[in-house]
């Protein structure tokens, strides 16, 4: 932006600040290593421990924004969609003895494709019935898991996690800083999704569907791509959960509690800009550390549903919404 | 008679009857969901929460859960008022229902089913009356009435509901609300009030619903989730606003699950409420006895 720009002119302004990329990653990357760099400064295992609960709930509610956010098509899978990511790298560890990365990449593609498959079935319709399908995909998945033995059925699964990995000093850092560049990763896409085409087209889909398909946009195409990075990229933020915890079972996998995050914390932050889920995931994942450390799950699970309900009343359009309209 | 075939009878038989209580739980989202427009997906939530109280007050006072049930469908009536309200001031009043609406409804079932876990723990809660362990028989065909039960009273419930929907003229004006809201106000009508008392009864079938489900088997917590997929598959089946469509849907989708049950084994039941309802949105979204629009 130039001296030359006028103030009443927000529009050019924004789309303008959209096209510089080299800015916002290197920022990003900035912001990241500075992250690393600090955690590793405290040298807790703890605080990588903290860490990665937050950041894996960074790339679970820029996940649900591609589609919830931009296009207004609400998907409450996302436990379904992250199990499914997470027995995707049990699976895949148990018939081929290829760990986390390569875990990473399998979930990421099974993810896609249960997210297309979902959304083909269901997108042509009305939006709330793939949010109902959606609901039932994870009570399904769950069903399938609890009765396939060989990635250990309701009995749950282990992962004997290496002590630790070449240049760094725990298996916690590492996880750490692979959940940290899938964070840098996630939002990247979510903000590249929102300044091209394809945000353009989601967001008219959101504000008229009737109106954006007759001006031309293909509206099932471009929801039928969010729906698929979508899944694709809930599912990588679950890939690394069975490293994570040594242990998986389907009860812990298929949290209701991941559901009910991954739409509060993008609703709280301000949903269809980039910047909302990661405040959105910031202030609650840091406050439900803090709230288990302290208090008990059940009942910092309970504060993020009463916070739900209450910011979508008060303030539906979340923190940011807030803040612009103080401006 | 020949073992497959009784296996076979006895499975559509206990379906039907299983069928009933799918009903009573589908029927009151056909009202909200269908009639009203409101995707009120708290309510297997609501129900559950309805099946808890009934246990906790038929134990204490030591009265049939059905008929606790239907007690308790009046303070539920006035739930429903109450989150109607809610819901209409900050969501539907604004436009915001797809998104903003459809989140609160999600709030609003966690908060019951965190709450539910907190106040009675993650256990199974059962409450039996004496005739839950009478089954007469007919032939080779079983009827348990600990299923017969909860059915004639689902049907005696959608029957009441039905008549006041076709007889009264409030009933009515729930109907035309459903076709046009703007046409009811002009009729000097207010649809806000017909929608809210519309919704508190769906929330009062959800309490019928509720004890129903107790007599049938025990509840815990996150009984609603297996839930939501079969009421809203019923429901959508059923052709949406049509409670006769619903029954219909009910008792095929019963009969459907529990021969998959007895033959595959119970534990695939959940899966066979997901395949209906993709099949249904996919070939016929207008429900299996409803019209082309």
């Amino acid at each position: 932006m130039s001296g030359a720009s006028l103030p009443l002119a927000p529009a050019p302004a924004m789309a303008a600040g959209g096209r510089r990329h080299l800015p916002f990653w290197l920022g990003a990357v900035g912001v990241a290593v500075l992250l690393f760099v600090a955690l590793r400064a405290i040298g807790n295992d703890y605080g990588y421990f903290a860490g990665y609960f937050i950041l894996q709930y960074v790339v679970l509610a820029t996940a649900w924004n591609i589609l919830g956010g931009y296009a207004g098509y609400v998907n409450f899978g996302a436990a379904g969609f992250m199990a499914a990511g997470a027995y995707t790298a049990i699976a895949l560890r148990k018939a081929t003895g290829l760990d986390l990365l390569p875990g990473i990449a399998a979930a990421a593609s099974v993810g896609a494709l249960l997210g297309l498959g979902t959304g083909y079935l269901t997108l042509r319709l009305r939006g709330v019935y793939f949010s109902i399908a959606t609901l039932c995909l994870a009570v399904v998945l769950q069903t399938l898991v609890v009765n396939w033995d060989y990635v250990g059925g309701s009995r749950g699964a282990y992962i004997v996690r290496p002590r630790e990995v070449a240049p760094f000093t725990s298996y916690g850092e590492y996880l750490f800083l692979v959940m940290l560049v899938l964070a840098v990763l996630a939002v990247g896409i979510a903000r590249t999704v929102e300044v091209t085409r394809l945000g353009r087209g989601l967001q008219a889909i959101r504000d008229n569907e009737r109106a954006a398909e007759a001006v031309g946009v293909p509206t099932l195409r471009l929801k039928l791509i969010a729906t698929a990075l979508c899944g694709a990229l809930m599912a990588v933020a679950g890939a690394p959960l069975p490293y994570y915890s040594g242990y998986l079972n389907p009860e812990g996998a298929f949290s209701l509690a991941y559901a009910v995050n991954a739409i509060a914390m993008p609703l709280i932050g301000g949903a269809g800009t980039w910047a909302g889920p990661v405040i959105g995931a910031v202030l609650l994942g840091s406050l439900q550390q803090a709230a288990t450390v302290t208090i008990s799950s059940a009942l910092n699970l309970f504060i993020v549903g009463w916070m739900l309900v209450i910011f979508v009343a008060v303030a539906p359009r979340g923190i940011l919404g807030w803040f612009r309209k103080r401006r | 008679m020949d073992g497959d075939l009784a296996l076979l009878l006895n499975g559509i038989v206990s379906g039907l009857l299983l069928g009933g209580l799918y009903a009573a739980a589908a029927a009151g989202l056909a009202v909200s969901f269908g009639m009203l427009d409101i995707v009120n997906i708290a309510h297997p939530a609501l129900m559950v929460a309805g099946g808890f109280l009934v246990v906790l007050v038929g134990t204490a006072l030591g009265l049939d859960p059905l008929l606790v049930a239907v007690l308790l469908a009046v303070p539920f009536y006035f739930l429903g008022v109450a989150i109607y309200t809610f819901y209409h001031h900050f969501f539907e009043r604004r436009g915001d229902e797809a998104l903003q609406g459809l989140a609160f409804f999600f709030g609003v079932m966690f908060i019951i089913e965190v709450g539910l876990v907190m106040s009675f723990g993650p256990e199974q809660r059962f409450l039996d009356p004496p005739y839950a362990f009478i089954t007469w028989r007919i032939g080779e065909i079983d009827i348990p009435l600990r299923m017969l039960a909860p059915a004639l009273l689902a049907m005696a419930a959608i029957g009441a509901l039905w008549v006041f929907l076709r007889r009264s003229f409030t009933g009515l004006a729930i109907s035309a609300v459903a076709q046009d809201a703007e046409a009811l106000r002009l009729m000097a009508v207010n649809p806000v009030r017909i929608k809210r008392l519309a919704f508190g009864l769906s929330v009062a079938l959800a309490a019928i619903a509720g004890g129903a489900l107790v007599v049938v088997q025990p509840v815990e917590p996150s009984s609603g989730q297996v839930f939501i997929g079969r009421v809203f598959a019923v429901c959508i089946m059923g052709g949406m606003g049509s409670l006769p469509g619903c029954i219909l849907a009910a008792f095929l989708f019963g009969v459907v699950e529990n021969v998959t049950a007895s033959f595959y084994g119970p534990s695939w039941s959940p899966a066979v409420a997901f395949g209906w309802l993709l099949v249904v949105l996919a070939v016929r979204p207008q429900g299996l006895f409803g019209k082309l629009a």
